[in-house]
């Protein structure tokens, strides 16, 4: 027993101490608490995972008819349903993190307060756990993008397409670093809880996620694009649909912010875990 | 460290803050916040509250520090609110300490609840992977653990079945097992086996002795239960009001947590507003019980309970007869010496009356004395008592360890009378 690993526990603790090497050791239990909700969510429904695939085809149909047919919101010569996925995948992923992050202490209270693991597994988890939801509506959505270019329609996909990995990663991380900044303040303060869904389906509308941002008015396109999110969504769908434009400044600055919130997510994280189930 | 040491910790403390933690929403608190910070006076404090009620700290553990050695088992026991699960929390890093320090070699394994995190659409087979991985084991430790862990928690059967089908016993049977197969050097133990049925909580106990003695694991043991610490444990520790007040022996351990004064308590005093549960006064007024010439209430295999109770008359008695009830723990009736008549008296006089009681068939243990007068009308009435007062414990010991050890699970009366009439077969 010689290579047995001395852990010590101290009072003080650093701001910034992510133990990467544990968090290795646990990757098992990251990927058995995806497989874990996985099944759970679609235990003893009739269709199963296939529900993946309706929710978003649903949501877009319901978007293209709305804002599309009935609001007439023009969407830059690009097929509406096509427009309303790209926003609709992308957005649905971006906002499913930030509200399984944002559930990460008060949600999993009960197990924190019998048992240590490192506390970052959970959210870890949920991001592989949306990310498969993820790539499996993409594949739905690439999969109509090549048809409607086969039929003629007016779809450009170009080189941008090699950036949307990145993109898709800056999503997910800018989503858990918002879920867990809420996420450490609502073991104190509930009511951002309850603020978490007005809040995202806020933020949906100032993200061009349902209208080009070359429809904003005057003025209002360039204050949009200082959303984190925005410059995401539209890259994602310059780059597959060719409409609107690669605002490449703004993208930085949304990048720039995106490691800022990170970084402050997991500060506050770190000094959360430590003693929250005193406090929840 | 210590190379022997397995556990150490200096200093450790652990404080709460009592009362609500903050009002619950941000605006009070900033307005609060804010007042403070002017000199006011906090427009939420509840009116009359004393200023600084909501800010007072509790402490549940305080410097306290303990070196524990590979193998041992430590029992930790004390009253509600001592801190003994405070320090298990520290300890596998459920919270952390206000101050102080706590070093380990080695992984815990906590099953401060055994079965957390168990889903339940998951198999029982799924789910053994599941908990293993959050107990900090990887899939290859569990592949090589998995028909250890299934064959002990005699759910073969049901092994693919989802655990939400399970009875609540086979579902702690099936945590158990888990957690009882940790790679881990150190292992804690919260109430864990006061779970499964009674055959299954023995095989519990028996593992945990396994683990700590053939596998030199580290136990840490919280319980109430004195006759599992008893069982498992090499060294106990007493923690009271947030500090250790004794560190070491078992034995002495529960006899200070349990015992308590009553150790010495050989006297009983009967005054008013005394009485250990409701009397009824008509012929006499019992006003001591005491084991006369002893100083203890421990009596050990070969001796007899010298027991004098004095009492006064209430009003002329002719004849009056005295039962002395003998009942375990819990107030269940053992046995009764009864005595037919111990005479009459006077209104007002005193008697006082010495008795030996021949304990000897009774087992090892701790028993309620109750005593009860009572009268007789005529010889085909009932008895009616009259008195009824309990007080003293009679401590039984052995002195000798002949023979078998007899457990309290098999009764409380040592029966003597067997005799082999024939031995030997065709």
């Amino acid at each position: 027993m010689s290579n047995e690993k001395i852990t010590v526990i101290e009072a003080k603790h650093k701001l910034f101490s992510i133990n990467f090497k544990e968090l290795l050791h646990y990757r098992d239990l990251i990927f058995l608490f995806v497989k874990r909700d996985l099944v759970n969510s679609y235990k003893q429904t009739v269709l199963g995972p296939i529900w993946i695939l309706i929710n978003p085809l649903l949501s877009t149909g319901v978007f293209t008819i709305i804002f599309g047919v009935i609001a007439g919101i023009p969407t830059d010569g690009v097929p509406p349903f096509l427009f309303y996925m790209s926003g609709n995948v992308l957005w649905g992923f971006f906002s499913s993190n930030l509200n399984k992050g944002a559930g990460t202490f008060l949600g999993n209270a009960r197990i924190f307060g019998k048992v240590y693991f490192p506390r970052l597994v959970i959210p870890i988890a949920n991001m592989i756990f949306n990310f498969i939801n993820f790539a499996l509506q993409s594949v739905v959505f690439i999969i109509l993008v090549v048809a409607y270019a086969l039929a003629g329609a007016e779809v450009h996909p170009n080189l941008l397409i090699l950036l949307t990995p990145l993109l898709v990663l800056q999503t997910a991380l800018l989503g858990m670093g918002i879920g867990l900044i809420v996420s450490s303040i609502t073991t104190k303060y509930r009511d951002l809880n309850i603020l978490v869904s007005f809040g995202i389906s806020l933020l949906m509308y100032i993200t061009p996620v349902v209208y080009p941002i070359s429809k904003a008015p005057l003025g209002l396109g360039t204050a949009l694009l200082l959303n984190p999110v925005a410059p995401i969504v539209e890259t994602y769908r310059y780059a597959f649909l060719g409409s609107g434009a690669f605002h490449w400044v703004y993208w930085l600055v949304s990048v720039a912010v995106t490691a800022l919130i990170l970084v402050f997510g997991l500060v506050v994280f770190n000094k959360v875990e430590k003693n929250f189930i005193d406090t929840v | 460290m210590d190379k022997d040491c397995v556990i150490k910790t200096e200093h450790l403390k652990k404080q709460y803050t009592l009362g609500v933690i903050g009002s619950g929403t941000l605006r009070r608190d900033l307005q609060s916040w804010y007042a403070k910070k002017r000199g006011r006076t906090d427009p939420n404090r509840i009116i009359g509250a004393r200023e600084y009620e909501k800010g007072e700290i509790f402490t549940a553990l305080e410097d306290f520090n303990i070196e524990i050695k590979r193998g041992e088992r430590v029992g930790i026991i004390g009253p509600n609110g001592a801190g003994k699960s405070t320090f298990l929390k520290l300890i596998s890093r459920i919270t952390s300490p206000t101050e102080g320090k706590i070093t380990y070699r080695g992984r815990v394994a906590s099953m401060l609840e055994v079965g957390t995190g168990f889903s339940g659409e998951l198999t029982g087979r799924e789910n053994i992977y599941l908990n293993g991985a959050i107990l900090g084991m990887t899939r290859a430790e569990v592949d090589g653990k998995i028909d250890e862990i299934i064959s002990f928690s005699e759910c073969e059967e049901f092994i693919d079945t989802p655990v939400k089908r399970y009875s609540s016993g086979m579902f702690v049977k099936l945590a158990f097992a888990v957690a009882a197969h940790l790679d881990a050097e150190i292992l804690i133990m919260d109430e864990v086996l006061a779970v499964g049925d009674v055959k299954f909580q023995k095989k519990c106990i028996a593992k945990m002795r396994d683990l700590a003695v053939d596998e030199n694991r580290t136990v840490l043991y919280v319980s109430h239960n004195m006759s599992t610490i008893q069982e498992l444990c090499s060294r106990c520790v007493v923690l009271d009001h947030g500090k250790k007040i004794f560190d070491g022996d078992v034995d002495e351990a529960i006899k200070l947590y349990v015992g308590g004064e009553d150790d010495e308590l050989y006297s009983y005093e009967y005054v008013d507003g005394k009485y250990k549960e409701k009397v009824r006064r008509q012929y006499v007024n019992l006003t001591r019980a005491k084991f006369y010439g002893r100083t203890t209430s421990f009596f050990y295999d070969d001796e007899q309970v010298p027991l004098e109770l004095t009492w006064t008359y209430l009003r002329d008695v002719e004849r009056i007869g005295l039962r002395v009830e003998i009942s375990d723990t819990r107030h269940y009736p053992i046995t009764a010496f009864v005595i037919d008549n111990v005479g009459g008296g006077k209104k007002d006089e005193e008697r006082s009356l010495r008795l030996k009681l021949d304990i000897s068939s009774l087992a090892t243990g701790i028993y309620c004395v109750r005593y009860v007068f009572f009268v007789c009308w005529n010889k085909e009435s009932l008895p009616e008592s009259v008195e009824i007062a309990s007080g003293l414990t009679i401590r039984k010991r052995l002195r000798t360890d002949g023979g078998p050890r007899w457990q309290r699970a098999w009764g409380s009366v040592v029966s003597k009378g067997v005799e082999i009439v024939e031995n030997g077969g065709d």
